[in-house]
């Protein structure tokens, strides 16, 4: 059976609910806790094995040795993929994801980060 | 003189007109998004968008014709404001009025669509032409049953002048009530004329890319779309005055808001029929308007004879 | 009237992606259709040689934004045949359901992008908003939208807990009775049928001449279905029904897509009452031994093929796909001959083209003399760089 105009009532009762759209900037949105956006680094529990480095599809992490035992992380936001793949082969669990996704800046050397030996600090440097 | 300047400039002429166009077309996008369950523009929208054209660079191609390409936005528009000076506004009396505006403002009011045509054959590019040639054949059919249906109402009041036809309407209360057919016939056909899907084929733009205004743009494309919004205002008025003449001789100021309320259902309807169809082929529009609009508008033509017969 | 060639792209708002078609008309009918595919060419396949298979599942997934889990589905299927693993149970239920979420979600995607080009611009907003629910339950599945990297050599990442299986039966309810409003609109309205019908017409022998893939292939009547033919992942203990249609043009692709939609529906269901219990993934050596592998997978446009050789190190020697789209492009051709302009976008759309996968070209002809040659990356820069000084244009 063809009707002409047949969305015409779903069409008249959507203009009295609700729109659908999430106004973005004005209203935070929050994304699944296992959403897989910066990643964190433990520096305590690290053994400078490397497998992260020579898994990342990109290049993104580079484990530099500062002591004895102890490392520290430097991370190319710009050139991570975000896959997490480092976090999966780390044997000792000393990296993690987090859902932080709004991650842009206005200059390409705010998106080196480094995390030293104290995890409460990670410094933005230029490296 | 003072008076003629007040009335080509301030109301009706280009500032109330251009007000009008602009609040028109927000109701008509904020409605069209309602209706898609978005959000839409807000309400200073339309304003911007002509700033930010005005403020944009004239590009003209080189193989163009210069002097055609840029005189036609401010031809179209001029056409436009001078029809609206023969619509009944406030009351049953337009600002000027003689036996036979009603075939002036119509012929008036097909001059834009002419300009399209010239404006996409003067670009000289190839989608600007594909989109002229097919604004050429919509006017062809749309034309016949809008002409008929405001052609048999003029009819029915016995006279030629549509402020004479607006007293006709407002003395026999009901009679209005016998146009309805041509009424819902013409809003189809103005579908066609303002390039509304699901008629808006000239301008598709998953087909032709910009269709006549491929090659517009800075303040041509500014005016053009100025004029495209008055067109939507001037014709939505005409109807209203044709179709819907009731309240006329009250208040100037009640029929001031009445008119508004006219245009404003007029908008409302036309925004409706753009969310719920798909954009037909220009070889089905023409059967369609051949075969179903143009017969109905013959019957009401004859409906009206009969009547005027019945009258006497 | 005379013959214009109106060029199609490589930028034009038909089209989602850079291809151009060189389209001679007549007044509105078009005559005679050429192609150039390339514009989307990334070196994919040389630069998976100088990567470890690992890192290769992150860039084969990146091939196509759209059938991302398909690719790299398909190329580990093709590692595992290499490597002997025998890949645990619930692992390849978790595969399935992610793949059939992702049809799901790819299916709205052509539903609205069908209804733009014709016009049609509130069907567009509404398949698009039901995707949604779709895209935010993949997101709390796998922990992205698109690109969910889920897979990984030897089983998957992570695991479907029980508040996730509530949550994706409740989602499936809601997009089933969608997707039957949709089935209304689309044989009632008569808009709609106007402009799908009659249009694109690809008989059943031209399917099985120029080697046509997926909805386009059955919506001409051919029964072909990777996941009945060659079972794959746990299709081969799911029940589900392969959609056909007899109506060989537009109307009958949309007709196979939605259909197609319904029986998934069935699938995740089927899938997550089923679900085995057991470990989600197997340990896998590092280096794989050598072989070459083919496998095959049903993405939402079409069949897949992924071809892959190893030489026992732990990086590929040669890894070559053949997407979808590339099968059903020579089809297009034929059935853009003898119809309007007007119809151009709905039938390019109708084979939901998706030239990030197609594109795959490797040998260039010089144009005088016919003969080709394989270049390398130093002196194709520089020739664009000549190319671009020649007219003009400094960087």
């Amino acid at each position: 059976m063809i009707k002409p105009g047949k969305m015409l009532r779903q069409v008249i009762s959507s203009a009295f609910k609700k729109p659908a759209t999430t106004r973005y900037p004005f209203v935070k949105f929050d994304m699944p806790e296992f959403f897989r956006g910066k990643i964190k680094f433990i520096p305590e529990k690290c053994i400078g094995c490397n497998l992260c480095m020579r898994d990342c599809p990109s290049n993104a992490i580079n484990i530099v040795k500062v002591g004895d035992k102890k490392f520290k992380a430097e991370f190319r936001l710009d050139k991570c993929i975000y896959c997490s793949q480092c976090v999966d082969s780390c044997l000792k669990k000393a990296l993690e994801t987090t859902n932080e996704f709004e991650l842009a800046q206005l200059d390409s050397k705010n998106l080196n980060i480094v995390f030293h030996g104290k995890p409460e600090e990670d410094i933005k440097t230029e490296t | 003189m003072v008076n003629s300047l007040v009335y080509i400039l301030i109301f009706p002429g280009f500032l109330f007109l251009g007000i009008a166009g602009m609040f028109f077309e927000y109701i008509d996008r904020k409605l069209y998004a309602k209706f898609q369950n978005r959000v839409g523009p807000p309400w200073f929208q339309p304003f911007a968008d002509f700033v930010k054209l005005l403020a944009k660079e004239n590009i003209i191609p080189e193989k163009a014709e210069r002097k055609m390409f840029q005189v036609l936005p401010f031809f179209a528009m001029a056409a436009i404001v001078t029809s609206f000076m023969y619509v009944p506004v406030w009351g049953t009396h337009a600002l000027f009025s003689f036996n036979g505006d009603v075939i002036v403002v119509l012929y008036l009011l097909s001059i834009p669509t002419l300009t399209f045509f010239l404006a996409g054959y003067s670009s000289q590019s190839l989608f600007s032409m594909i989109g002229a040639v097919r604004t050429l054949t919509q006017f062809f059919a749309y034309e016949v049953p809008l002409f008929l249906t405001i052609l048999s109402a003029a009819l029915l009041a016995g006279t030629w002048s549509l402020s004479e036809m607006s007293v006709f309407y407002n003395q026999h209360h009901w009679l209005w009530l016998a146009n309805l057919l041509g009424f819902g016939i013409s809003i189809i056909a103005l579908l066609g004329k303002l390039e509304k899907v699901p008629f808006d084929i000239p301008e598709a733009e998953t087909e032709v890319v910009g269709g006549t205004f491929t090659e517009y743009s800075g303040k041509l494309l500014a005016f053009f779309r100025m004029t495209i919004d008055i067109e939507v205002v001037v014709c939505s008025a005409l109807l209203a005055a044709v179709f819907l003449p009731f309240g006329m001789n009250l208040h100037p100021a009640i029929g001031f808001v009445l008119f508004i309320l006219k245009v404003l259902s007029v908008v409302v309807l036309l925004s409706l029929m753009r969310s719920v169809f798909a954009r037909l082929r220009i070889d089905q529009m023409v059967n369609f308007c051949w075969k179903y609009i143009a017969p109905l508008s013959f019957l009401q033509l004859i409906i009206n004879i009969i009547l005027r017969g019945t009258i006497k | 009237m005379d013959r214009v060639i109106i060029p199609i792209g490589p930028q034009h708002p038909a089209l989602k992606e850079p291809e151009s078609f060189r389209v001679t008309l007549e007044g509105e009918k078009i005559v005679d259709v050429s192609l150039r595919l390339g514009y989307n060419h990334r070196g994919i396949e040389k630069a998976c040689e100088s990567r470890t298979f690992m890192q290769n599942i992150y860039l084969i997934e990146r091939v196509c934004g759209i059938c991302s889990h398909s690719h790299s589905t398909c190329y580990i299927q093709a590692v595992e045949d290499l490597a002997g693993t025998e890949v645990p149970k619930r692992a390849l239920y978790i595969r399935t359901l992610v793949g059939e979420l992702e049809r799901v979600h790819s299916h709205l995607l052509w539903l609205g992008v069908a209804g733009h080009e014709i016009g049609f611009d509130t069907l567009f907003m509404y398949s698009w908003r039901d995707r949604e629910i779709v895209m935010d339950l993949l997101a709390k599945l796998t922990g992205n939208r698109v690109n969910y990297g889920i897979n990984t050599i030897g089983g998957v990442r992570r695991d479907i807990s029980k508040e996730e299986s509530e949550e994706i039966l409740k989602a499936v309810d809601i997009l089933e009775e969608r997707t039957k409003y949709y089935i209304e609109v689309a044989t009632q309205e008569v808009t709609l049928i106007n402009r799908l019908s009659n249009v694109g017409k690809l008989s059943r022998a031209d399917v099985e001449l120029l080697g046509a893939v997926g909805p386009v292939a059955r919506a001409s009547g051919v029964d072909m279905d990777t996941r009945r033919d060659d079972p794959y992942a746990a299709y081969s203990e799911v029940s589900f029904k392969v959609i056909t249609a007899d109506n060989e043009d537009v109307y009958g692709r949309t007709l196979v897509r939605v259909g197609e939609l319904m029986e998934s529906y069935s699938i995740i269901r089927q899938v997550l009452k089923n679900m085995p219990d057991g470990p989600i993934t197997v340990r896998v050596p590092r280096k794989i031994p050598a072989g070459e592998a083919i496998s095959r997978y049903e993405a939402p446009r079409g069949e897949d093929v992924h071809f892959v050789k190893s030489n026992g190190s732990d990086t590929p020697e040669r890894v070559k796909l053949r997407a979808p789209t590339l099968a059903n492009i020579k089809a297009v051709l034929k059935m853009l001959k003898n119809y309007n302009l007007a119809d151009l976008p709905i039938i390019i759309a109708a084979i939901d083209p998706c030239f990030s996968c197609t594109d795959r070209t490797i040998s260039i002809k010089k144009l005088d003399t016919g003969s080709t040659e394989i270049v390398d990356w130093k002196s194709l820069r520089e020739y664009s760089i000549e190319w671009y000084k020649k007219r003009g244009i400094r960087f």
